[in-house]
């Protein structure tokens, strides 16, 4: 099959890809080449890095390398030759491939704001994107007291929240009305309002910026309705564009991102792409999920392991998980439409769930706080299997029709068919029964019955069973 | 306190006593047993695993000593009417090696196996591996082990260089200040274990469960994680991540204790909780919860079951949870660790002295040249003569009968009809055979398929050592001489060695190699394990009776046992355990348009195994009468199924069916089993076989199956 194959990038997509590769048989060379100096990382760490809790050897991952697998980082590439078929690096190092794999993620984007140069982003305002990235807004949060956040979606609230961790006093200026509007409705949106608050993030919603000024000593923020708000720094999270400079310039069919079929190729039958600079179906994924989905998938089809291999988007869910907040968003959780829908409040407790069910399958949900049935929602959705027949499972969770039976209040009560001892089946009978031929304690009891002599949870029961027929001895025993 | 057999007459006004174990689970609980004119009774016995506590499998073990269907005759099949008939042991024993010898001759020592238990004595174990070796010079031999805690032991192997299911004293989860169970059910399988997981909760210790029901075991916990079947090694990698990225990893041990760190901090770093949550159904908050208990706690241990094991994956699974153990600094720390429980009475022993393809006694590697010298040595005989390794269990039941399997199969302690992985197929594959023996109590489904059966004594007729789930090696005490017509199993191994030699001189000498006497084959096992990583040169008999039972390794009667491994030292070269990075794998066989749904077994509490002995002690059989299909009220109302109907449980390879119980303790996705049964109840009968790559470990715990009202 395929001898060389180029990919280009190292982030979540590109070294997921190489290690599928890795893991395949077959006699081929794999060039990775990653722009960032650094070894692959895990982006989802990094507002965990933020907050603290991780030194930078915590979010690295595995990294296929050797065995036919030449991993380069520190390498920039500049533009491709398809004719030649070759890569060229910064450097002006020419790489040949036969198959090449754009694997060039998303850059962040800059808000167009006066006072904000892209080129020359001043040091106290930094985007959230890249290990370098957080490495420049820990320095600036050294000695820092306070800090801004531009932008109140997933990627936003859970730096804020790294930073508030840190001990930063910290405000998230959103231009909506709701925070993570794609993902969650104006309800939902203000139980986790509440519940940044209360971990110490402050909110300030449906206002747009207007400019930004630094310096040396701090940050200011304007905002549309005349305030200005002042901090030690500025972080910044307006969202992600794919990062399409290379296929656009070689002439691959480019919309918002590089655009591919279900085999994850471009029009360039000898070039893919995959992950956030990938557009599949009109779709940009953003997520890991399906970057990872797409990497096995071109895993297949290039190894020759299973050549007719599809990428088959999968419904998507948003996890929102940082120290005290628990948040999962999935489907069209957000829109009306027909169906059922369930809805569960208590703002007190920041606990919010809405299901929207369609022919007994879930359609979308949004579930905020203690919600212990999270996982069982999330896998309905995730397999689209059929809700239960009784909604509140999904609602309550563990709470509902998974506790063991309550022991009957009196043993008056109990079926003399009840088993009170598991480990040797004894009835309540049974251990009546003994009663009457003369067993008078619990030890005589248990020794005749054998009930308590396994593991020994019923001894109480039992104790409780004597007592009762103690003091009804004269109803029970005469008889 | 009684620890020795007392004189008395077998009949007669004496009643005659002895202290001994139960004869099913690796719990070996202690026992009293009495004969007197009523017959045999059992009483427990204060013993430090069971505490006074015995469940109704051990409280009813006696009945099975007189029970009416006890073998005790050989049965030789028939060749004019293919029917078992009885037969004197001269003639049984002439079939047998007439047959071995005819296909040895044809085909090679090779065509000759032999298939063990996880039950047998330690004596029996160490004798079958031996036989097999130099009587029979095959190289097949394996165990119903491997159908056990085979991923466990794999798993600890490359870990910590050695595999003793608990590495400390049971008495250590009374104490500890979080116990996280995995893929066990103890409330089931040993209760008597139970009275420990109380003690523990009275101290204010948190017990968190992992499993796919709501188990009598989950109902008693602080927390319950029910994850999808199959998803034990994700749940796991997850709380390694969430143990690294709270903190609560022990950097100093990993430093000092620990070799290959990096790789699994790398490879969990890909694990984050909502990773694991989406295949799992574990909710994020359960596993932070959970990794928390485990990383602040302060006595922390970790144990892990069949649920988790019995997996195509089942090492790994269990390297995860290693891993977790490892970078949480507990295996070796006072009141902490990583364990496995066995199952099997003397699974920890079976596997141990030679019954598994690939060791020799002392739990050494069978192609270990070291190895091979000192056993031969023992043995008498050169090294080279040795056979080589052998398959893994359910390789050789599926080569059985094929052009380059063996031919004929020597069962002892072991009922695969009922207890192997697709066993519709491996019954077919027995029945192929041109000579199955098979030896066992009662006429098992095994059995019942064999050309030759030979009866065999019973736990509380033979002496002998059994070791327990804690490496803790006991003494088994004969109450009574087995009933006439019966002989042990050591005996029929002596018998038959001594038959197949070929000339006077030849019979004389294996009868001096293969002796009867369990007392002789235990002098010369602490001999032939003697430097190995299972060393039982220093125990004696006297001195288990002198105590509650001595831990390997004990290399020296002057010197102490080993209650507690790996305080100072793991049994790798450098003395450092090693980390393995592992990653989650979907199940050999996922679920589809045509089969659905999950299928998982496992057991009850009044059944043991594949049910030879316990479903025919009449108030087991009361209590647990025949299989049942546990599924979720939902499931069965959406398949027209109530509760008690007949439903029939579908997969690629078989069928079985039995009544619907329905319960809301069970995933909706999920339909559950006991295997203990054979015929139309047989749950292995879709079971899935494939294996573990490692250990040889079949999928028993997760297949596709469909459910229908049958």
């Amino acid at each position: 099959m395929t001898a060389r194959v180029v990919i280009v990038g190292n982030g979540m997509a590109g070294a997921r890809l190489a290690g599928e590769l890795h893991a395949r048989e077959g006699d081929r060379k794999v060039t990775v080449l990653g722009a960032e100096p650094h070894r692959a990382y895990n982006r989802i760490l990094l507002s965990t890095l933020l907050a603290g809790r991780v030194d930078e050897p915590d979010i690295e991952l595995t990294e296929a390398a050797g065995h036919g697998i030449d991993l380069r980082t520190g390498v920039p590439v500049a533009a491709i030759d398809r004719a030649a078929r070759e890569v060229r690096t910064d450097d002006g190092e020419r790489i040949s491939y036969d198959h090449l794999v754009l694997a060039t993620g998303a850059r962040a984007v800059l808000p167009p704001l006066p006072g904000l140069d892209p080129a020359n982003l001043p040091e106290r305002v930094v985007p959230f994107r890249t290990l370098d990235d957080c490495r420049r807004i820990l320095a600036a949060a050294a000695g820092a007291r306070s800090a801004l956040v531009l932008g109140g979606g997933l990627l936003g609230l859970e730096a804020a929240r790294g930073l508030a961790i840190r001990g930063l006093t910290t405000t998230v200026v959103h231009p909506r009305g709701h925070l993570m509007e794609r993902q969650l409705d104006p309800a939902a949106g203000a139980v986790l309002a509440g519940t940044l608050a209360d971990l110490g993030v402050t909110i300030q919603l449906a206002v747009p910026a207007t400019g930004v000024a630094a310096d040396a000593t701090g940050v200011r923020l304007d905002l549309a309705d005349g305030r200005t708000l002042h901090a030690d720094l500025l972080l910044l999270s307006c969202g992600v564009r794919p990062d399409t400079a290379l296929a656009q310039a070689a002439g691959l069919t480019v919309r918002r991102g590089v655009v591919v079929d279900d085999q994850l190729r471009t029009d360039d039958r000898s070039i893919s792409a995959i992950g956030d600079c990938a557009e599949h179906d009109g779709v940009l994924t953003g997520l890991v999920a399906p970057a990872w989905a797409q990497a096995r998938v071109l895993a297949d089809v290039l190894t020759g392991s299973d050549p007719l291999a599809r990428y088959r988007p999968r419904p998507v869910v948003t996890r929102l998980k940082a120290a005290g907040i628990d948040l999962a968003s999935m489907g069209d959780a957000v829109g009306g439409g027909p169906g059922e829908e369930l809805t569960f409040t208590d703002p007190t407790r920041g606990t919010y769930a809405r299901l929207r069910i369609r022919d007994e399958r879930l359609v979308g949900a949004i579930l905020l706080g203690d919600n212990p049935a999270v996982g069982t929602v999330i896998q309905l959705f995730d397999r689209g299997h059929p809700v239960p027949t009784d909604r509140r499972a999904l609602l309550l969770g563990r709470a509902l029709g998974t506790a063991g039976a309550a022991p009957a209040a009196s043993p008056a009560l109990m079926p003399d068919a009840a088993t009170v001892c598991q480990c040797n089946t004894v009835s309540k009978g049974a251990l009546v029964r003994s009663w009457r031929s003369g067993a008078r304690t619990v030890d005589a009891v248990v020794a005749a019955t054998r009930a308590g002599t396994g593991c020994g949870g019923c001894r109480d029961a039992v104790g409780g069973i004597v007592d009762w027929l103690s003091q009804a001895e004269a109803v029970e025993v005469t008889r | 306190m009684t620890d020795g057999a007392r004189s008395a007459t077998r009949s007669g006004r004496t009643p005659r006593e002895v202290a001994t174990h139960c004869p099913y689970c690796a719990l070996q609980c202690g026992m009293v047993l009495r004969e007197d004119d009523a017959g045999v009774s059992v009483h427990p016995r204060q013993f430090p695993t069971n505490r006074g506590g015995l469940c109704q499998k051990g409280w009813t073990a006696a009945e099975l000593l007189d029970h009416p269907e006890r073998l005790t005759t050989p049965l030789v099949r028939d060749p004019a009417t293919g029917t078992l008939r009885p037969a004197s042991w001269d003639a049984a024993l002439d079939r047998v090696v007439t047959g071995i010898r005819a296909i040895q001759n044809d085909a090679g020592p090779d065509a000759v196996a032999v298939f063990g238990g996880g039950g047998l004595t330690n004596e029996k174990a160490y004798a079958l591996g031996k036989f097999a070796r130099i009587g029979l010079r095959t190289r097949h031999i394996d165990y119903n082990g491997r159908f056990c805690m085979s991923s466990a032991a794999a798993a600890g192997m490359r870990a910590f260089g050695i595999d003793r299911g608990l590495p400390f004293p049971l008495a250590d989860l009374g104490r500890a200040d979080t116990l996280l169970l995995v893929g066990a059910n103890p409330a089931e399988t040993m209760p008597p274990l139970v009275r420990w997981l109380t003690e523990q909760r009275a101290n204010g210790g948190q017990l968190i469960v992992v499993d796919p029901r709501v188990t009598a075991t989950a109902r008693q916990a602080d927390l319950h994680l029910q994850p999808l079947p199959g998803t034990d090694l994700a749940v796991a990698n997850a709380l390694l991540h969430i143990a690294l990225t709270e903190g609560w990893v022990d950097r100093e041990y990993v430093a000092e204790r620990t070799a290959g760190f990096e790789a699994v901090r790398r490879s969990v770093a890909a694990w984050w909780p909502a990773r694991a949550e989406q295949i799992s159904g574990v909710p994020v908050a359960d596993l932070e919860a959970t990794a928390r208990a485990l990383g602040t706690g302060g006595r922390v241990i970790i144990l892990t079951a069949r649920g988790a094991e019995q997996h195509a994956k089942g090492v790994d699974t269990v390297s995860a949870y290693v891993n977790l153990a490892l970078a949480l600094g507990l295996p070796g720390r006072a009141g902490s660790g990583y364990g496995c429980l066995t199952g099997q009475g003397n699974g920890q022993g079976g596997r141990e002295h030679g019954q598994k393809a690939d060791q020799l006694p002392g739990y050494r590697r069978i192609d270990d040249p070291a190895a091979r010298e000192h056993v031969a040595g023992v043995w008498g005989v050169p090294a080279d003569e040795l056979p080589g390794p052998g398959v893994p269990a359910y390789q050789l039941l599926d080569s059985l009968g094929t052009p380059d399997g063996p031919r004929a199969l020597l069962v002892f302690g072991s009922n695969p009809v009922v207890s192997a992985p697709r066993a519709g197929r491996i019954e077919r594959r027995l029945r192929d055979l041109d000579l199955l023996v098979v030896a066992d109590l009662m006429l098992s489904e095994t059995a019942a398929l064999a050309d030759v059966v030979l009866p065999t004594a019973q736990w509380a007729e033979e002496d002998g050592t059994m070791t327990n789930l804690e490496g803790r090696v006991l003494r088994r005490r004969a109450l009574r001489p087995p009933p006439p017509g019966v002989r042990t199993d050591l005996a029929i191994i002596a018998d038959l060695a001594a038959r197949l030699a070929p000339d006077a001189a030849a019979a004389t000498d294996a009868a001096a190699r293969f002796p009867a006497d369990p007392a002789t084959v235990f002098a010369e096992l602490r001999r032939a394990s003697a430097g190995g990583a299972a060393d039982y040169a220093g125990i004696s008999w006297a001195r288990i009776d002198a105590a509650d039972g001595v831990y390997w390794p004990c290399p020296t009667e002057e010197g102490s046992d080993t209650p507690r491994l790996f305080t100072d030292r793991f049994a790798t070269p450098d003395g450092r355990a090693r980390f393995h990075p592992v990653d989650h794998r979907p199940a050999a066989e996922e679920v589809c348009a045509a089969y659905p749904l999950h299928f998982t077994t496992g057991r009850v509490l009044a059944q043991y195994q594949s049910g030879t002995q316990t479903r025919r002690v009449a108030a087991l059989r009361r209590a647990a009468a025949e299989a049942f299909v546990e599924l979720h009220p939902d499931l069965a109302g959406r398949l027209g199924i109530d509760d008690g109907d007949p439903v029939r449980v579908t997969s690629r390879r078989g069928e079985f069916s039995a009544p619907a119980r329905l319960s809301a303790g069970i995933r909706p996705d999920t339909v559950f089993a006991p295997f203990h049964y054979a015929g139309a109840g047989r749950a292995n009968s879709v079971t899935n076989d494939a294996v573990d790559p490692i250990s040889g470990m079949p999928e028993f715990k997760i297949c596709a199956v469909r459910v229908e009202k049958a």
